[in-house]
């Protein structure tokens, strides 16, 4: 037990080192040269209300440029809600299972 | 319960709730919020009315056929909506490449598709949010 507990403890300083050196690594926030400001943003902010005539961006992006990717959401809470039913309903009378 | 204050002023302002997340989802696309928040808030009004007044009354509000529409047709219409698209000969989901027109900005009926998508998703969330908590409190009494 006790060389167990050592070894966990060793094995978690070492995630703990490694996940510090990245976030050492990390660039400065809100600078405006970070590799998150590249085409991609730019691009959205440009030129959304032309692509979609749409002034929230958001909603742009959500149902217009990423509108696959909300349809699977919805399509994850679909799953979601007939998991809570087949597993929490129950049908009174008990034959229609 | 039977807290006459409580159900005096939900009686108030639960119907200004349900219209104002209608609002919100279809005003998503020219104003703050969206769909997700609208059908949350469209959600819970249902949600607070049944705890408030009781499950047996909410369920005579929202019967659970008009829910098990919802609940399966809401997914369906966004895909139907997807298939504008190719019907007009462009990927699916596409909707300024398909020719639509997307009016103008700032009009409620502008954007194209994207207002129809919005009232799919809205639906769906605000019917996942009622079902998961009509089956759970229906389990828990």
């Amino acid at each position: 037990m006790k060389i167990k507990n050592i070894l966990i403890l060793v094995l978690v300083l070492l995630a703990a080192y490694g996940i510090l050196v990245a976030v050492a690594e990390l660039p400065p926030y809100g600078m405006p040269d970070n590799p998150v400001h590249n085409q991609v943003s730019e691009r959205y902010i440009n030129e959304a209300l032309n692509d979609t005539g749409v002034p929230n961006m958001v909603t742009a992006i959500v149902l217009d440029y990423r509108a696959y990717d909300t349809m699977y959401e919805t399509i994850v809470l679909f799953t979601a809600a007939l998991a809570v039913v087949i597993t929490l309903k129950s049908y009174k009378g008990g034959s229609k299972t | 319960m039977k807290d006459f204050i409580l159900k005096r002023m939900a009686a108030i302002i639960l119907p200004l709730m349900c219209m104002y997340g209608f609002y919100v989802i279809f005003h998503g696309h020219i104003s703050a919020g969206g769909s997700f928040a609208g059908g949350i808030i469209v959600g819970l009004s249902f949600i607070a009315y049944s705890t408030i007044y009781g499950l047996e009354k909410g369920k005579i509000k929202l019967p659970e056929k008009i829910l098990t529409l919802t609940e399966s047709y809401g997914t369906l219409w966004y895909v139907i909506m997807g298939m504008v698209g190719i019907v007009k000969g462009a990927p699916f989901l596409a909707n300024k490449l398909a020719g639509l027109n997307p009016g103008t900005p700032g009009a409620l009926s502008s954007g194209g598709l994207i207002s129809l998508l919005g009232l799919g998703v809205g639906i769906r969330v605000a019917s996942t949010m009622v079902t998961l908590f009509f089956t759970m409190k229906e389990e828990q009494t």
